[in-house]
């Protein structure tokens, strides 16, 4: 009998391949967005708003079309003679291009300027007058609700308000009913500050009208290219299949370049009145300024518990502040994301969640900053709530999360907020994350340096997230289901071409979609070419975000390879004269059942597909597959981690750090690894340092990297992995599950959770994130727990 | 590089401020007219086409546009182009020869030190400037070193990792 393949020989499934990408990565040859250059090539740069919230009096751009090299000015008085001063939001708002009436926040995009560099187009900005009159600006829902606040989207009829909607789930009476049989009722107030996904690469467009096809050709930093086809055909009415975007090499993305952006617009309008290809490229403040932010949410919640550690019921109030247009990029059905996901992974009988949204003058966006819209904000309030709830109760962490598990043995578990998850074993994870930081004796140390004046502390985040939407029943986006798709072409000499309507922005798509190939039909990964992120090749996909790549594209990919193999057999059985029933299927290759010895490769099935086909069979081999979940993956993670505070600064650090994912099979584990060591980075980040907020005029702070703090490797804590455990997804063609997001999902509240043990004795609840020397140092000083809204106060 | 403006035979079209420069950029002598407001990140990308060299953030805060300058490892966003003048310049275009990677390129593809791989040039130009004044880092060395730029996807572990098998190597050649 021949020798089976070895898998991981062969680049399949579990094998830690190095990235196919990063032979262009490492030599500068990248093809990012900004390295696109194009015959007669101009440039746009955007004025923006000094002001938070402004009337326009008047704009003069003489003064810019009188500069040598430009070529157009942009004001939104020109967008709205196109009907383009406006455009449509991911939900179902609107949002400003160009600002015609108001500025509604710091940043926003007022006038673009066309030149033949982008130097001349910045000189021509600044040489544009425009005449404001200053408004008052609200900067908080607090604000936004109260009486007499100025109505900031006076632009909408029928808006009376700052209110963007109320939303609820649950059983409010059942809930109601459970807090009247409390023992103790734990509540906590938190503020998720706003935070910016900030990829090192800003955002940028390059629009090519030819007018002799009529053909619009759009490279853009953009991870989901036929939603954006989509949305230009809708709103620049032009014809779909005259509209080509390329998202070409993605540096970074994180959530924040899904959305529609009025620089895309803007350079597309320009292109077509031009006829001559039009650069955008954004710069960082106008990145971090304008485009999707992430988080800024208050989270009222609270726990009624039995005192034998039991949770018996959970209640949450939301207030979103979503800045100036809602513009959340999130399935349409929910309004505060995935939020209800929240205590998905406790067995709690009945919950009930109220949400609701406002307009402030701050920039839209509300993008899933890499999480799964808004699992974040739901998985840090549940962590800093059993946080908490444990300490009102007296209990050790570990044993109060672990009491209220759901079982191995209850899936699929039904949650009181409408989830179906689908397995994991949440106790043995905490296990191996106790074992790994040394649990017990850690807490004897902790005793121990207290009695030195040393303030150490310990916490645990363990979570379980809803990735991978869809299914189609419960997710869209402006009613486009959320399934995903692959085309594979299997060439004659047995080598292919696989596209999926995916994009990946370092993920190493072009590495793990061909270990898929090689799991499912032997075909060795490195005979496999990966396409992404053109939309007049790549088949309709919903592209990549919201950990859904794996989920949905990955299961589709699994699915065409199965219909790629069903052909192959009946080539198989023409080829080795016997009926299909009489052959088996090893990696790689079919034999005839009752001699091993006998058999044929996928290579040769596939030469036989161009040349020697049996009669009345189509030649080819090529199909595609269009995957539309049955539901979400649900990976768990727990992660502790250890600090030691300074009660004389305020400063932290972090002793170690241990990660427990169990996200199913791993298909790369080299690349699995880096996505959580990633995710608890912006993890970490989000803890101690990164954030924007704004002062009382709504000038934000935080729109430059000097303000806004990332943390470089200098302060980067080092991380400890485990992979000990593995629930297969059930319902995933190859029992994968979501994992992109985890660590940046349930990793801060380990982080806070950490240093509010280690200052337990001061009776402080909460500071808000992140947790800046100032704010422990207050806490621990003045007892008493610190908030980070805004707005904050200036040294001016 | 040539700057093409549009002519409009007024005053502004002879104002505009050019100089000639000499420089030497991976090991090749090139002569450049620009305008003596160009950063040099911008001579690099549009007037050399060294695309490898990115821009991100105009601050000087990411260092993905690191470049080294006579070997030390410089923020060509935050440098004009008319400074570089009688300097000699290698982008990440110049760590590998016709036939062999630079060992630190091996070092980030064998340790998985990049994802979006936006950051990895500007990282592998100011781990060269580490690597050629101190063969033998420690961690805390490769850490320090690389401070002044920034990732968004790794998470560093993987890069000093990554920095460490380079520095092996190139101890061992």
């Amino acid at each position: 009998m021949s020798q089976a393949l070895d898998e991981i020989k062969i680049g399949g499934l579990g094998a830690s391949r190095r990235r196919v990408e990063d032979n262009r990565f490492i030599r500068g040859k990248g093809n990012y967005t900004d390295d696109v250059v194009l015959p007669g090539m101009l440039h746009m740069e955007i004025l923006r708003s000094p002001l938070a919230h402004a009337r326009i009096k008047s704009i003069d751009a003489s003064k810019a079309w009188d500069i040598p090299g430009v070529h157009l000015v942009l004001t939104g008085e020109m967008m709205a003679t196109r009907n383009l001063a406006w455009m449509p939001t991911l939900s179902y708002d609107t949002q400003a291009v160009l600002a015609t009436d108001k500025v509604r926040f710091q940043g926003q995009e007022v006038a673009c300027v066309i030149a033949d560099d982008p130097y001349i187009a910045k000189d021509a900005c600044d040489a544009i007058d425009v005449e404001y009159e200053p408004l008052p600006p609200i900067v908080n829902p607090m604000q936004a609700v109260a009486e007499g606040a100025p109505i900031i989207r006076d632009d909408k009829e029928n808006q009376a308000d700052n209110i963007i909607y109320n939303w609820e789930v649950g059983d409010a009476e059942g809930t109601d009913r459970a807090f009247a049989q409390a023992d103790v009722i734990s509540k906590l107030h938190l503020h998720y500050p706003r935070s910016h996904p900030s990829p090192i690469e800003c955002c940028g467009s390059i629009a090519d009208f030819n007018r002799s096809t009529s053909k619009l050709t759009v490279y853009m930093t953009t991870q989901a290219p036929h939603i954006i086809r989509a949305a230009v055909a809708l709103v620049a009415e032009l014809p779909e299949h005259m509209i080509r975007i390329i998202s070409p090499d993605i540096g970074g993305g994180f959530g924040n370049k899904v959305p529609v952006y009025p620089g895309y617009v803007c350079s597309i309008l320009a292109s077509i009145l031009l006829e001559r290809p039009v650069k955008w490229i954004e710069d960082k403040s106008g990145n971090l300024i304008s485009t999707g932010f992430a988080r800024d949410v208050y989270l009222d919640g609270e726990l009624a518990l039995r005192s034998d550690g039991k949770i018996l019921a959970m209640r949450m109030h939301t207030e979103a502040d979503h800045g100036a247009f809602f513009a959340d990029a999130q399935p349409s059905k929910f309004k505060i994301g995935l939020m209800h996901s929240t205590f998905a992974c406790y067995d709690i009988p009945v919950a009930h969640l109220t949400a609701r949204g406002t307009y402030t003058n701050k920039a839209p966006g509300g993008v899933a900053y890499r999480c799964s819209f808004r699992v974040t904000e739901a998985m840090f309030f549940q962590e800093r709530m059993v946080h908490a709830a444990a300490n009102d109760l007296g209990m050790d962490q570990a044993e109060f999360r672990r009491i209220n598990f759901v079982r191995d043995d209850d899936f699929p578990h039904r949650t009181p907020l409408g989830f179906l998850t689908d397995s994991g074993q949440y106790g043995e994870c905490l296990d191996v994350g106790l074992q790994a930081v040394g649990y017990e004796d850690f807490l004897r140390q902790k005793e121990e340096a207290k009695a030195n004046g040393r303030l150490l502390g310990i916490g645990i985040s363990t979570m379980t997230e809803p990735l991978g939407a869809g299914n189609s029943r419960e997710y869209d986006i402006l009613g486009i289901k959320m399934f995903d798709s692959a085309e594979l072409r299997v060439h004659m000499t047995g080598k292919a071409l696989l596209r999926t309507g995916a994009r990946g922005q370092g993920q190493g798509h072009e590495t793990t979609w061909a270990q898929i190939v090689a799991h499912e039909l032997g075909i060795p990964a490195e005979d496999v070419t990966v396409e992404e992120g053109d939309t007049d090749t790549a088949p309709f996909g919903m592209g990549t975000y919201a950990s859904r790549s794996t989920p949905v594209a990955g299961a589709a990919i699994a699915m065409v390879c199965r219909k790629i193999r069903a052909k192959s057999r009946k080539l198989a059985a023409h080829l080795l004269e016997v009926s299909e029933e009489d052959i088996d299927w090893e990696l790689g290759r079919f034999y005839v059942r009752s001699a091993p010895d006998r058999g044929v490769t996928i290579q040769e099935c596939a030469m036989a597909a161009y040349s020697n086909m049996p009669d009345g069979m189509e030649p080819g081999l090529e199909n595609n597959a269009y995957y539309d979940p049955p539901n979400l993956t649900w990976p768990f993670a727990c992660y502790i981690v250890t600090v030691e505070v300074d009660p004389q600064t305020g400063v932290w650090d972090v002793l170690n750090m241990v990660a427990v994912d169990d996200c199913g099979v791993r298909i790369n584990p080299m690349i699995v690894e880096g996505q959580i060591m990633g995710g608890l980075t912006e993890a970490y980040a989000m803890a101690n340092m990164q954030f924007i907020t704004f002062d009382a005029e709504g000038n934000c702070v935080g729109s430059n990297y000097m303000d806004y703090l990332l943390p470089t490797s200098w302060e980067t804590p080092g991380f400890e992995l485990h992979a000990e455990v593995m629930t297969p997804c059930p319902h995933h063609p190859i029992g994968a599950k979501g994992i992109g997001e985890c660590a940046a999902v349930g990793g801060p509240a380990a982080f806070v959770n950490a240093v509010m043990d280690a200052i337990k004795d001061t009776g402080v609840r909460n500071i808000d994130m992140p947790l800046l020397p100032d704010r422990v140092w207050e806490a621990i000083t003045q007892r008493h727990d610190v908030s980070g809204a805004p707005p904050v106060h200036t040294d001016d | 590089m040539t700057i093409v403006y549009e002519d409009h035979d007024d005053q502004a079209a002879s104002d505009v401020p050019v100089r000639r420069i000499r420089f030497t950029i991976n090991g090749q002598k090139k002569i450049a007219e620009v305008e003596t407001r160009l950063l040099l990140a911008h001579l690099i990308r549009q007037g050399l086409k060294l695309t490898g060299t990115h821009t991100g953030c105009d601050t000087t805060n990411c260092g993905a546009c690191t470049v080294l300058v006579d070997g030390r490892a410089v923020k060509s966003c935050t440098m004009l182009a008319v400074q570089a003048d009688g300097h000699e310049i290698t982008t990440v275009e110049g760590l590998a020869t016709a036939s062999e990677l630079h060992p630190l390129q091996e070092g980030f593809k064998e340790e998985h030190g990049l994802q979006c791989g936006f950051c990895t040039p500007g990282m592998m130009m100011a781990a060269k400037a580490l690597l050629d004044s101190n063969p033998d880092p420690t961690e805390e060395d490769i850490r320090w070193a690389l401070s002044g730029n920034l990732c968004r996807c790794t998470g560093y572990q993987n890069i000093v990792k990554s920095v460490l098998w380079a520095a092996e190597k190139l101890r061992s050649q």
